[in-house]
């Protein structure tokens, strides 16, 4: 790093520390930038393919058969490139996407392959190489090698604080800078996945709790029918879900455009868990990404002016299976999509290594083969947006990366 | 079924106890039976010692100088519209902040309210500390034996005092002892109107017209000692009113040193004797009520109502009657000693032979829940509001027969403990690892389908929430 880098690393640090804002319009206008990032983790690992489809991959319709997004039919796809399609469910993310402030990044995952939520979470949020025991997240060790090293010579310049949503800041932004957080005053009720594996234990354990569980949610009908059809949710826990999604995100964005505002957040999603009834096209996934598109649309309204330096990561634990499984969901996977949004972006780009759906392409025969390495993404993002040293990347933020490059260009 | 040990410890816990802390089932595994035991012969078990609470004389003392305070305020608002009203409502929103230590401030006294949530919190620190807490489940059952509401004027300040002054001090003593306490408390006084039930032929009576409240009288026959459709009838509720007449509370304006405590007021009691149950009772002023109360306490039907309550609620809704019968013999052979009785639930074999099938208890349930998560609790409101969410609100029971203690009334409320599960794991305890949770509260009494629901949840809290729900943590 020569001593450009220095002196923006220096100039990011003072624009967004809390107190020291009557600095900023000189800084601000020397470097010209105020880069906010957002980070938003999806808990129960996102079924990449069916968010994003690769229409034209020719095996894709064999693969998925009926349940296969595409670009004709009741509920078309919408077009990215040649090779892949949005779910419908994400007109949001597209226009977005067509007005190059989105990327979708395919075929990717970070260096964990077995097939674990907790454990996947842990190294997704820890940036650790693999699972074991950890207290803090790479968003914020990354942000703390902003820290001048010693502060000894830095006058006004105190620690660059971290923005988390939620009862309790993720893992991701967990660590040694301080973080802020806020918390929406209703949290969302127990969601029907929940519900629906509750029920399923107690079908299994204990008749008469399940009795009465399906009674009180209504479901008995839908027990008679054997099953959520189709993985439609029920109309007011999807708008719930959908409220929630909004109103986090959208609150993070608020504070974060402020001029005095934290510039770095986090918040987590749950309810990706699709293991049966997906439902892509209509059901419960349909709904969580048409929720998650909500929620982007919630970030790009907030931040105002500020959308033009913001990049928005959403990435989640692992993949699904490339196939449906015998319930009418996927089951837990490895390769699957981030999705990067915001007007810092030079997007309008899928970025995939395609490795193909052919039975031999797919990892250990059954699901989407990585060839992306999550970590390259996020290094890419974190030095050339946030200017975090790319030693410090290698061996603090990620460590043990040093071998996964950077992905240089994601910025305008 | 012979349970292995770590199965018995577990049941144990959630069976007489609050449920396992972490190591709680390792350090009781040798012997869970000597471990329960062992918190009987605690010295000064079930009692609280606590600086801070006050009495139940002071607690309504310092409510009825808040009350008349704010009397005061809202008649100077009145003689002085244009400014007052402010100074009124900011006095009233200082002097009932619900959080925080209470305001030492004598000359304004303490909301009531404050003072409830004062004793909750000390409640919940008293059921959350204990290794066991087979001393506090105990404290549980006959507070709601003997339960008093503090929606009722007047006991909500000194509803938490009862508790600590007539059931914590008798918990492990002697029925009797507690009958007395319990009966002559101005909580249960002032809740089942004996505090103004005035004998007919008594000065009072004679003075003012009033007269009679047999409600009091009624409930202890019925609810109390010998349960109901038993041996009394009619005019032993009458005549054991009348016994009881002059049991009372003393005035705060007439005696400000000693308003609000109990006292014997001959004016009101009703001269002469009695007859309660084919027995006379000579007038003996006080004494007589003391006198109907002991021969109730050692009465049969006594001895079999209690012991068919108490294991109902500590075994099962439809107990063994071999059971029932072992209790009701152990009370009558030690003349109701309590920790007798306690130890002869938890050495008969059908303390440990019957399946888990009674659903925890709200409050059982969710203190279960802080206990096997680690969780701390500073703010005592959210988790009173989760208590009265699942219909089980602290010292508020609908009826003088208190909570129902049977399954299908509590199922009722099991959607909303998945709402509070989910509160629990989202907000209360996330940093709780289930996986841990699970191997210290859970592995040895749970099955190969809530060991895999768990392990499979999508996210810790989903992992947590679930556990929560499982039966093996909803049941005992």
């Amino acid at each position: 790093m020569g001593p450009h880098a220095v002196t923006r690393r220096r100039l990011l640090l003072a624009s967004g520390t809390l107190f020291a804002w009557a600095h900023l319009p000189r800084l601000a206008l020397a470097e010209g930038r105020d880069p906010r990032l957002l980070v938003i983790v999806l808990r129960g690992a996102l079924d990449g393919l069916a968010a994003v489809a690769p229409v034209g991959d020719p095996d894709w319709i064999a693969l998925r058969g009926e349940k296969a997004l595409t670009l004709e039919g009741k509920t078309p796809a919408l077009a990215l490139d040649k090779m892949f399609a949005l779910n419908p469910g994400m007109p949001n993310l597209h226009r977005l996407y067509q007005a190059g402030a989105a990327t979708i990044v395919h075929a990717a995952a970070t260096p964990y392959r077995e097939r674990s939520h907790f454990d996947g979470q842990d190294v997704l949020e820890s940036g650790l190489a693999r699972p074991g025991a950890v207290s803090t997240g790479w968003l914020n060790r990354a942000l703390a090698t902003l820290e001048p090293a010693g502060s000894a010579n830095s006058t006004s310049t105190k620690p660059r604080n971290a923005f988390a949503v939620g009862p309790i800041a993720p893992l991701v932004v967990r660590g040694p800078a301080p973080v802020l957080s806020w918390t929406p005053p209703r949290l969302p009720p127990a969601s029907d996945d929940t519900l629906m594996r509750l029920l399923d234990l107690y079908r299994h354990t204990d008749p008469a709790l399940a009795r009465v569980l399906e009674e009180r949610m209504g479901l008995a009908e839908i027990a008679r029918a054997g099953g959520m059809e189709g993985g439609q949710q029920r109309p007011v826990a999807a708008a719930q879900v959908r409220a929630f999604f909004a109103e986090s995100a959208g609150t993070a964005a608020k504070f974060m455009a402020r001029p005095d505002g934290p510039r770095i957040g986090a918040l987590a999603f749950d309810g990706w868990d699709t293991h049966a009834n997906e439902g892509a096209l209509d059901g419960r996934l349909f709904a969580l990404l048409s929720a998650l598109d909500g929620a982007i649309a919630a970030v790009e309204t907030n931040m105002g002016d500020a959308w033009r330096e913001t990049a928005v990561a959403v990435i989640t634990e692992f993949g699904r299976t490339a196939r449906i499984n015998g319930t009418e969901g996927t089951d837990h996977g490895t390769g699957t999509v981030a999705f990067l949004a915001g007007g810092a972006l030079k997007g309008g780009r899928v970025l995939a290594d395609w490795p193909g759906l052919k039975e031999a392409s797919l990892h250990e025969k059954r699901d989407l083969k990585p060839t992306t390495d999550l970590r390259a993404v996020l290094k890419g993002l974190l030095r050339d947006h946030l200017r975090v040293d790319e030693a410090a990347l290698a061996s603090k933020v990620f460590p043990e990366s040093s071998a996964v490059k950077p992905v240089a260009g994601l910025l305008a | 079924m012979a349970l292995d040990s770590k199965a018995e410890a577990a049941l144990a816990l959630s069976r007489f106890g609050l449920g396992p802390r972490t190591g709680s089932i390792a350090a009781i595994a040798s012997d869970p039976r000597g471990a329960l035991i062992a918190e009987l012969d605690r010295p000064g078990a079930g009692r609280i010692t606590n600086a801070e609470l006050m009495s139940g004389g002071a607690a309504a003392r310092a409510a009825f100088a808040f009350q008349l305070a704010q009397r005061e305020l809202r008649r100077a608002a009145k003689s002085a519209p244009k400014e007052a009203p402010k100074d009124a409502k900011d006095a009233a929103g200082e002097a009932s902040r619900p959080a925080g230590p209470a305001p030492a401030r004598p000359n304004v006294g303490m909301a009531p309210q404050q003072i409830y949530l004062d004793e909750a919190k000390v409640r919940l620190t008293a059921a959350l500390d204990a290794d066991i807490g087979f001393v506090e489940r105990l404290t549980w059952f006959w507070s709601n034996h003997f339960c008093v509401s503090a929606d009722k004027a007047g006991v909500r300040p000194i509803a938490g005092a009862f508790e600590r002054e007539a059931i914590r001090s008798n918990v492990l003593g002697r029925f009797v002892d507690m009958l007395r306490a319990v009966e002559t408390h101005p909580a249960m006084l002032l809740y089942l109107d004996n505090a103004r039930s005035i004998g007919p032929s008594s000065q009072a009576g004679k003075n003012r017209g009033r007269g009679l409240n047999e409600n009091l009288a009624r409930e202890i026959l019925e609810l109390h000692t010998l349960g109901v459709r038993t041996v009394y009838t009619q005019d032993d509720v009458t005549s054991f009113a009348k016994v009881i007449t002059g049991w009372s509370i003393v005035n705060p304006v007439r005696d400000p040193e000693r308003g609000g405590e109990f006292t014997f007021d001959p004016r009101m009691h009703e001269p002469g004797t009695q007859t309660v149950i084919s027995q006379a009772y000579a007038d003996a002023g006080f004494d007589q009520g003391r006198r109907v109360l002991a021969d109730l306490a050692r009465h049969p039907a006594t001895a079999a109502h209690v012991a068919h309550k108490l294991a109902r609620h500590f075994i099962a809704d439809d107990p063994a009657l071999v059971l029932i019968e072992r209790l009701a013999k152990r009370f009558r052979d030690t003349e109701g000693d309590l920790k007798e009785m306690a130890k002869a639930l938890v050495t008969a074999p059908e303390a440990w032979a019957t399946p888990r099938s009674k659903l925890k208890r709200p409050i059982e349930w969710i203190v279960g829940a802080l206990r096997a998560t680690g969780a701390s609790v500073t703010d005592i409101r959210p988790v009173m509001q989760a208590q009265s969410l699942l219909g089980e609100p602290l010292w508020r029971p609908p009826a003088p027969n208190g909570f129902a203690d049977d399954d299908a009334t509590w199922l009722d409320g099991l959607s909303q403990r998945l709402d509070v599960a989910n509160q629990v794991a989202l907000r209360i305890a996330p940093a709780a690892d289930p996986t841990a949770v699970f191997e210290e509260a859970l592995a040895p009494i749970a099955s190969a389908e809530t060991r895999r629901t768990i392990a499979r949840a999508e996210s810790r809290s989903q992992a947590l929430a679930l556990l929560l729900m499982a039966p093996e943590f909803q049941r005992r």
